[in-house]
């Protein structure tokens, strides 16, 4: 019974999660459409631009994103990557 | 009469009473001092209430204004509601150091002088050290003993330039002052420290993550802010501060990104905002100072909800990283939503407190006509959403299904959540609660179609970018290295070979001096000693004929006669 529940909750369902997908969307492209109507104000200039707002928040997550990902080839280390060392101490 | 009592002397007496007491009692207490002192902070007049001689100074334990009252009304409240959640789970010690950890935040708040600060600062690193060890594990003695080398370290440095500025002025007085001599560097390093700043941002996440699923909630509310009402007090409008805000904001947002332990990413995200509010001290206008304020208020709340919701994860499932778990809110639903909401407001989403107050830093930014920095705040904005509104809920309560079916919260650690969650959408849904309480009047509307708009436009795309990028987000079983590795590992290397040549260097003495030894001994047993063979004993051990004795006697006299005369 419990493994039927696991996949029947309807927030897990493809179907759902498609829904989901598609308001998203909707929500995104409205958000974007409706700067025609709503005045934002520019404090510099560019930040007034016609949908500034969108592309500025995923173009500075994608850069962090990659960004991270490059430092995480340096940084990353495994879980017990300390404790080797501390056992000689 | 009663205004003249420190408030944080309720929260030391129920600290030292909580360990005796028992049952309902103890209970009570946990429960009902926090809220005395809450009343007691209230009664608190402005300007400096008595002082006391010490030495040859006057100390001033008590004065009041109105961002230390609302300091210390947000450390009350956060003892409080923190009380609620652990009482029934935390050990009594854990719990008696936490107390005596929130009176030191509550001490430091109402310090006068720079001599109570330092006491109260002292309180709170001795304290906060217990609660992080209160996690039980080895890993958690270790963490402790690192974050209490590194406070102790801290607090040295803010006493030399405690004593550096009293030394150049002459006065213990807390008044704004600027990073411009030893003394005052030495002040703002001090203060740093506990704020996480670069370079020593790494004790943060080190510590915190491995107390207990109670003890991480206070640890993510006091010292940290505590901080930043030193810098509020002491270095309002200090420019390095605009730029080591900056660092942090992005060091957090990068860490967090990187991360896998739940908490540890809660505990990066607390660099990162607390680096907005470093950022706002540095700009120090009014805007920016009432920015940080509310900032700080808003922050402990949602940030105390969020350790709150991943705290229930841990404490119902004891895992602790993201690739464990997953599709926890099947069970979980209330720790689940509360948890969301207190990513929401840290994202800063309208509705929430922590879009009426983080705004209010990017508007004095946008007035100080700081472009990078208005631009580097909005693409923060966008990051906190990304490794905190988003990353956090979305790999601990959907991901996948982890299989696993654990129990929602129990009803004191779902009360504590609720209120802080309802706070959260409270104070953004109805901002001026709070902002008649800033230091500074309030010119400000949070809420036009416009600024809305530009930040719904901006973390929407982010959540975008989130689920688009996801395959770049794979969590892995990994640590990152941060700058805590020069002392954890080049320290330690270092130590260890100096240690063996230190080593070496005496164990090439010990055998020089073996050599020596050995070598007076036979010279020793040579003339003086009884010879192996006893027929033949060593020259001066010989016995000698009497006559013989004489005629040396007789030799040695004439020597000194001889010596005598000429």
């Amino acid at each position: 019974m419990n493994e039927s529940q696991q996949d029947d909750h309807w927030l897990a369902r493809p179907a759902t999660i498609k829904l989901l997908w598609w308001v998203f969307s909707t929500v995104l492209v409205l958000l974007v459409l409706v700067q025609a109507l709503i005045y934002v104000k520019g404090y510099f200039g560019v930040d007034g631009w016609f949908g500034f707002g969108a592309a500025f928040g995923f173009l500075s997550c994608l850069a962090m994103v990659l960004f991270a990902k490059a430092l995480g080839y340096v940084l990353k280390r495994g879980e017990d990557y300390y404790d080797d060392g501390q056992d000689d101490a | 009469m009663l205004e003249f009592i420190p408030p944080a002397t309720f929260m030391i007496v129920a600290a030292l009473l909580i360990g005796p007491t028992r049952g309902q009692l103890r209970t009570a207490i946990v429960l009902a001092a926090p809220l005395i002192t809450l009343w007691f902070v209230w009664q608190v007049p402005n300007g400096v209430a008595y002082d006391i001689a010490f030495l040859d100074y006057r100390i001033e334990p008590l004065e009041g204004n109105a961002v230390r009252r609302l300091f210390a009304t947000i450390f009350a409240l956060m003892a409080f509601v923190g009380g609620l959640y652990a009482f029934r789970q935390a050990k009594w010690y854990e719990l008696a150091a936490a107390y005596a950890y929130a009176a030191g935040a509550v001490g430091v708040s109402f310090s006068g002088d720079l001599i109570s600060l330092f006491f109260y600062w002292e309180l709170m690193a001795l304290f906060s050290t217990v609660v992080v060890w209160c996690g039980g594990t080895p890993e958690a003695q270790r963490a402790g003993l690192r974050y209490a080398i590194m406070h102790l370290l801290g607090g040295v440095m803010l006493m030399v330039g405690i004593v550096g500025v009293v030394v150049d002025t002459g006065s213990i007085d807390i008044q704004p002052l600027l990073a411009n001599d030893f003394g005052t560097w030495m002040m703002l390093i001090g203060i740093l420290v506990n704020a996480a700043a670069p370079p020593v941002s790494a004790w943060l996440a080190d510590s915190y993550p491995t107390s207990s699923a109670t003890g991480s909630v206070f640890l993510s509310a006091f010292t940290t802010k505590t901080a930043i009402l030193a810098l509020i007090l002491l270095f309002p409008g200090e420019p390095v501060l605009i730029g080591i805000g900056l660092f942090m904001v992005m060091y957090g947002i990068i860490y967090a990104l990187l991360e896998n332990d739940i908490r540890r990413i809660l505990a990066y995200s607390i660099v990162n905002q607390v680096g907005f509010m470093v950022c706002a001290v540095g700009i120090g206008t009014q805007m920016a100072l009432n920015g940080a304020a509310a900032h700080a208020f808003a922050h402990i709340i949602y940030k105390a909800l969020l350790f709150m919701s991943a705290g229930v994860v841990v404490y119902r499932t004891g895992l602790n990283r993201c690739t464990e778990v997953g599709g926890l809110f099947r069970t979980m639903p209330l720790t689940a939503i509360c948890g969301i909401v207190g990513a929401l407001a840290i994202s800063g989403f309208p509705l929430t407190s922590g879009f009426t107050t983080k705004t209010m830093i990017s508007q004095a930014a946008a007035d100080e006509s700081l472009a990078v920095v208005y631009m580097l705040l909005a693409a923060a904005s966008a990051g906190v959403f990304l490794h905190a509104g988003i990353k956090f809920p979305w790999f601990v309560f959907f991901q996948r299904d982890s299989g696993l079916r654990p129990k929602d919260a129990p009803w004191n650690m779902g009360a504590a959540m609720v209120i802080f969650a309802l706070l959260c959408i409270l104070l953004g849904v109805a901002p001026d609660l709070l902002y008649r309480f800033l230091p500074y009047p309030v010119d400000y509307e949070a809420y036009t179609p416009g600024k809305v708009l530009f930040y719904l436009q901006l973390l929407m795309f982010s959540g975008l970018a989130f689920f688009l990028l996801l395959p770049l987000m794979k969590r892995t079983e990994t640590i990152s290295l941060d700058s805590d590795w020069l002392w954890r590992v080049v320290l330690l290397r270092i130590a260890s070979s100096a240690y063996g040549l230190v080593a070496a260097a005496g164990s090439a003495v010990a055998a020089a001096a073996g050599a020596t030894i050995a070598g007076l001994r036979s010279l020793a047993i040579r003339y003086l000693g009884p010879a192996e063979d006893e027929a033949r004993p060593g020259v001066f051990a010989r016995a000698w004929p009497i006559g013989v004795t004489a005629l040396w006697i007789a030799v040695l006299l004439t020597a000194y006669v001889l010596v005598y005369y000429f």
